[in-house]
């Protein structure tokens, strides 16, 4: 089971490194998300200091959101996922190898430019540390749950808008208790609780959603 | 009759309270109607269907 | 007992049947209710010392707020029945449910604004309950748009069954973010709806509003149900016989 587990994980990963163009693409898209803001809102370095943590979030779900796809339809357009799916595996697991290895490809990027991008808003430092906190915890919420959305989806020829319809609503927790324990940070309070109730999310996330995505994989599939 | 323009009144806030009341009213009676409206239609077509295959 | 009522039940001609049995007197007992909910919160109610005559609106607000959860809830249940053991009736409900849960939870979030017009001078505040309320219509838009793109209706189905439940996880998380994420930006809500000495003659004809909103909830997801099934089993031999004596 661990094997399965594991195998799925590395091709996902070797599949995502051979296509390279398509591996920069949601962090390019992070990056000018964020970068667009001071366009838009002026660069004045006192109201980007204070809206820094929503942007950098706003961005990170956007991207997360744009590269969601990839965790099933290429899978599905080749068959490789009903292939998975009557595997004597359990498909909960393998899922769980897709979602961590999604992450890996779009979320981790994600987690090391974010913190860099939070220095031209002008964060600080402490602000910074939590904004890498946040992200590393946070990140991973977001392909679990996408995982969920793009099962329900990926059959579909118009599933994008959908997709983003489903997902974001469920995004929301995530970006409250993130953006709120940067903000909290950068004003010198603790931070303690929403860090844990993000943990607590991302445990809950990881054990409910492969369930739930399997099921929804099941129906898309048959 | 001072006491219904009173009502009506609703303390200075008719606008506000009656607005409320009215569009709440619309989609009550938009709820209940729209399926009675689509029941008919309905009717229609599978009649249609019945008298097709028996004739 | 239960359990094999709730099977025949499930069978089409005997829900089919059997609602239209029930229809009426969930009607009447609907009208009588919001007659006297009407009465009793525009009427008999005193004026609010603080909000003046404007607190009436909680009459219609409050309890489409109570229902727009409510009917979340019965599409969670119905989904989890749906799913468990593929029982026809409970996937119809849950998807007629969903347009009434919008309309219901639209009904609570336009009333709430006007409601806040002159409590709080605005059309909106991004206060916990109607933020919350936002994101509750934007989870029932969702169901709604994934039902309408998958062509086959069973499929559909399920699928909605699953976002259902996976929504009802998320509906406490999203509430309770909501409300922490208000509290750190606006200090606790000064005007609320729910005070603790609310005078009786206020509660009861909220009370009475809550169970008639449930109850048109009932009649309208009935009726609704009642059309899908009917078209759902136009080749079938009962609903042949329906409109074949019927001519």
């Amino acid at each position: 089971m661990l094997q399965a587990f594991l195998v799925i994980l590395q091709r996902d990963l070797i599949l995502a490194i051979r296509h390279r163009a398509e591996l920069m693409n949601p962090v390019l898209f992070f990056v000018l998300v964020v970068v667009l803001f001071p366009l838009g809102v002026g660069a004045e370095i006192s109201i980007l200091q204070k809206i820094a943590p929503g942007i950098i979030w706003i961005a990170a779900l956007l991207s997360a959101l744009l590269s969601l796809d990839r965790i099933f339809r290429t899978d599905m357009e080749d068959g490789s996922l009903e292939q998975m799916l009557i595997s004597a595996q359990p498909m909960s697991l393998l899922i769980l190898a897709k979602i961590i290895a999604h992450w890996m490809i779009t979320g981790l990027p994600v987690v090391l430019v974010g913190p860099l991008l939070a220095l031209f808003l002008g964060l600080s430092t402490e602000g910074i540390e939590t904004l890498f906190i946040t992200l590393l915890l946070g990140t991973p919420i977001l392909s679990a749950i996408g995982s969920v959305g793009v099962a329900l989806t990926v059959g579909l020829r118009r599933g994008g808008v959908i997709l983003s319809l489903l997902v974001l609503p469920l995004y929301v927790p995530v970006l409250i208790f993130a953006s709120q324990a940067v903000d909290a940070s950068a004003a010198g309070f603790a931070t303690t609780a929403p860090v844990a109730m993000l943990s607590a999310l991302l445990l809950l996330a990881l054990s409910l959603t492969p369930w739930a995505a399997s099921s929804a994989l099941k129906m898309s599939v048959s | 009759m001072d006491s219904f323009s009173n009502f009506i009144h609703m303390g200075g806030y008719a606008g506000y309270v009656w607005t409320s009341y009215g569009i709440a009213l619309v989609i009550f009676v938009w709820s209940v109607v729209s399926p009675i409206i689509q029941k008919r239609q309905l009717i229609k077509r599978i009649k249609s269907i019945v008298q097709d295959e028996q004739g | 007992m239960i359990m094999r009522f709730i099977h025949k039940l499930g069978s089409p001609p005997y829900f089919y049947q059997f609602s239209g049995r029930l229809l009426p007197w969930l009607s009447g007992i609907c009208l009588i209710l919001f007659a006297y909910g009407l009465y009793g919160g525009l009427v008999l109610a005193p004026t609010d010392y603080q909000q003046g005559d404007s607190f009436r609106i909680i009459y219609i607000h409050v309890p489409a707020a109570w229902l727009s959860l409510f009917v979340y809830m019965v599409m969670a249940f119905s989904g989890a029945v749906a799913l468990i053991w593929r029982i026809k009736i409970t996937e119809i409900i849950l998807i007629n449910s969903a347009h009434i849960g919008a309309a219901f939870t639209f009904l609570a979030l336009i009333t709430g604004s006007i409601w806040g017009k002159p409590m709080w001078g605005t059309w909106w505040v991004w206060d916990a309950r109607l933020t919350s309320e936002l994101l509750l219509l934007f989870l029932y838009l969702g169901i709604i748009a994934l039902y309408s793109a998958i062509d086959d209706k069973r499929k559909a189905a399920r699928a909605v069954a699953i976002l259902a439940l996976v929504g009802v996880v998320n509906i406490p998380i999203i509430h309770y973010s909501v409300e922490w994420w208000s509290t750190l930006h606006q200090g606790p809500t000064v005007t609320k709806f729910d005070k603790p000495s609310i005078d009786t003659r206020m509660l009861i004809p909220l009370l009475v509003m809550a169970f008639a909103y449930k109850f048109l909830y009932a009649i309208v997801v009935l009726l609704r149900a009642r059309n899908d099934v009917l078209w759902r089993e136009r080749r079938s031999q009962w609903v042949t016989a329906l409109f074949d004596g019927s001519k």
